[in-house]
């Protein structure tokens, strides 16, 4: 583990970098493209967001940055290392990886606490210090109180801080999110937005987050990369220029409008 | 009065707790076989009176000897239960894991599905003796299927977004065998368990009809032949009573083992 806290660590050992990647689904010839060959630097330390529609390649990048899936072309980079390299994962870039999902994929069977220390319990930490950084991120994430409980007693956005802090617990240089907040109502999602922010400027950790949402692309973003579906491709990347911490009123500003309208017109054509 | 909502199970509004329906359709049946038995003067060869069944069963509780045989037939029905747990659960979980072994070994599982087991127990007595090994053996093979068959489905059903957990964390084989595999076909393997136990003593029952000269079935069999159908009802009460306390165990390990799951409840 890192003994350095990731606020300290520099950037461009965390930062990302597509090299010609792409992905293709199925027999060569047919199939889906679901990343054409994309070269592209994601900053260390800093909060881009993957916006498109459905169907352009989001998750596709997403995974194979995560080492859930090997791009069928290119390299991907993690802090310099190739992720892939013969085909097999860099154990030690993987390490440096937390990923949400959509879904806060806890274990049914495990207490909240549990779930959350999962990964540390892999890596051989004693119980003593699991227990002691469970409630530290439970305070984090803000659901302190609830470490005993079983995931079905919290509610879905709680079971998705969870999912957050269980991602925070080996303290990964980059956290990757899946469209995290997908599946909350409109208000609980804007707290979790601001909370995400929070964590982000207390930890200053590289964050790559998926979504479809335009306002919260924004809100997040200190860059968004637009991508483009059939076949999947990188349509544009836009540089989000508002000071942090950012609060809701920033959707009342001009200049917000102006990049919601721009990305807007962009995702219709 | 209150009455509870039951808006939600479709059933009218509740008068009395289920359990007391349950002992009254007890009561009604053991009066309707009482009242039979008496009215049309019943031969006791053929049906007994329950009272008679239930006279004649405390006097074994008594006496003592059925307590021999029946420390027989728990240790077979116990042992083939544990034997067959043990297998089914580790097969079941290779198996699992590895779907082309799988499908490669499913015409057989399915082929040893399909012959009548029971059919075998001469068989096995030929080939283990009439002592209690044949019983062990015959108990096991029966329980073992359900068991395999339940943890084979409990490893496929775990979701793949909670593999993916486990890819993202970076788990070894051996991790996600422990951490995730396991406990995830636990609700599966419990059913299982529960399936295989009462056909565990079926098993160690029907070993004992036929080889032999220990063990609850050989106590039917040997009160059959005197015809004496009270002490044969006796040992049957006996039988079930067993039957449903080894049930009530695995019942009892799921609540205990799972209690997150819904059918803990
Ligand atoms: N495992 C797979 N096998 C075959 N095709 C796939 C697979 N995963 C994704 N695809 C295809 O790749 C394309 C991109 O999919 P991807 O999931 O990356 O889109 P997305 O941008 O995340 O969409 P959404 O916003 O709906 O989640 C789609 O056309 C999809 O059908
Ligand atoms: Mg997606």
């Amino acid at each position: 583990m890192t003994v350095q806290p990731v606020s300290m660590i520099a950037d461009h050992q965390k930062s990302i970098s597509l090299k010609g990647a792409e992905k293709h689904f199925g027999p060569p010839g047919g199939g889906v493209q679901a990343l054409t060959p994309t070269t592209l630097d994601i900053v260390g330390g800093d909060m881009t967001v993957l916006l498109g529609p459905s169907g352009c390649g989001k998750t596709t990048m997403l995974r194979m940055i995560a080492g859930l899936e090997p791009p069928t072309a290119g390299t991907i980079e993690v802090g310099g290392a190739n992720l892939w390299a013969n085909g097999a994962r860099d154990v030690n870039a993987l390490k440096q990886l937390g990923m949400v999902f959509q879904e806060a994929n806890l274990f049914p069977w495990l207490t909240i606490e549990e779930n959350i220390a999962l990964p540390l319990k892999l890596r051989g930490v004693n119980k003593a210090q699991r227990q002691r950084k469970s409630r530290e991120l439970c305070e984090l994430v803000g659901i302190s109180g609830f470490e005993k409980r079983y995931p079905k007693e919290l509610s879905g956005g709680m079971r998705q801080r969870a999912a957050i802090a269980r991602a925070l617990s080996y303290d990964p240089m980059i956290l990757l999110m899946d469209e995290p907040f997908g599946a909350l109502d409109a208000i609980t999602r804007d707290t979790m937005n601001a909370e995400l922010q929070r964590i982000w400027m207390e930890t200053r950790k590289t964050v790559v987050l998926v979504t479809h949402s335009i306002t919260e692309a924004v809100f997040l973003a200190s860059r968004i990369i637009l991508l483009s579906p059939r076949p999947g491709r990188v349509q544009e990347i836009i540089d989000v220029p508002f000071e942090r911490p950012r609060d809701s009123s920033i959707h009342g500003l001009p200049e917000f409008q102006s990049i919601v309208a721009h990305l807007r017109t962009q995702l219709e054509h | 009065m209150s009455v509870k909502d039951n808006s939600v199970t479709m059933e009218g509004p509740t008068l009395f707790p289920p359990w007391i329906g349950s002992v009254l359709i007890l009561i009604v049946f053991l009066g309707s076989w009482d009242g039979y038995v008496r009215l049309f003067d019943v031969s006791m060869l053929v049906l007994p009176p329950p009272s008679a069944v239930v006279v004649q069963w405390l006097k074994f509780l008594v006496d003592g000897n059925v307590w021999y045989h029946t420390g027989v037939t728990t240790l077979e029905t116990g042992l083939g239960f544990l034997f067959a747990s043990i297998l089914g659960v580790g097969l079941g979980m290779l198996l699992g894991k590895m779907p082309r072994l799988e499908r490669m070994l499913n015409p057989f599982v399915i082929a040893t599905q399909v012959v009548p087991k029971v059919a075998l127990v001469p068989l096995f007595i030929v080939w283990f003796g009439f002592g209690i090994t044949s019983k062990v053996v015959i108990a096991t093979i029966l329980a073992f299927f359900p068991i395999l068959l339940n943890t084979v489905l409990g490893v496929k059903s775990v979701e793949r977004g909670h593999s993916e957990v486990m890819a993202s964390i970076n788990a070894s084989p051996m991790q996600r065998l422990t951490q995730l595999d396991f406990p995830s076909s636990l609700p599966y393997i419990l059913t299982g368990m529960e399936v295989g136990v009462v056909l565990s003593i079926i098993g160690a029952v029907v070993g004992e009809y036929l080889g032999g000269s220990v063990g609850l079935g050989n106590l039917a069999v040997r009160e059959m032949n005197t015809y004496n159908t009270t002490a044969l009802f006796a040992v049957i009460v006996h039988l079930s009573v067993l039957g449903f306390l080894f049930y009530a165990f695995v019942v009892g390990v799921r609540k205990y083992l799972i209690p997150w799951h819904g059918s803990s409840n």
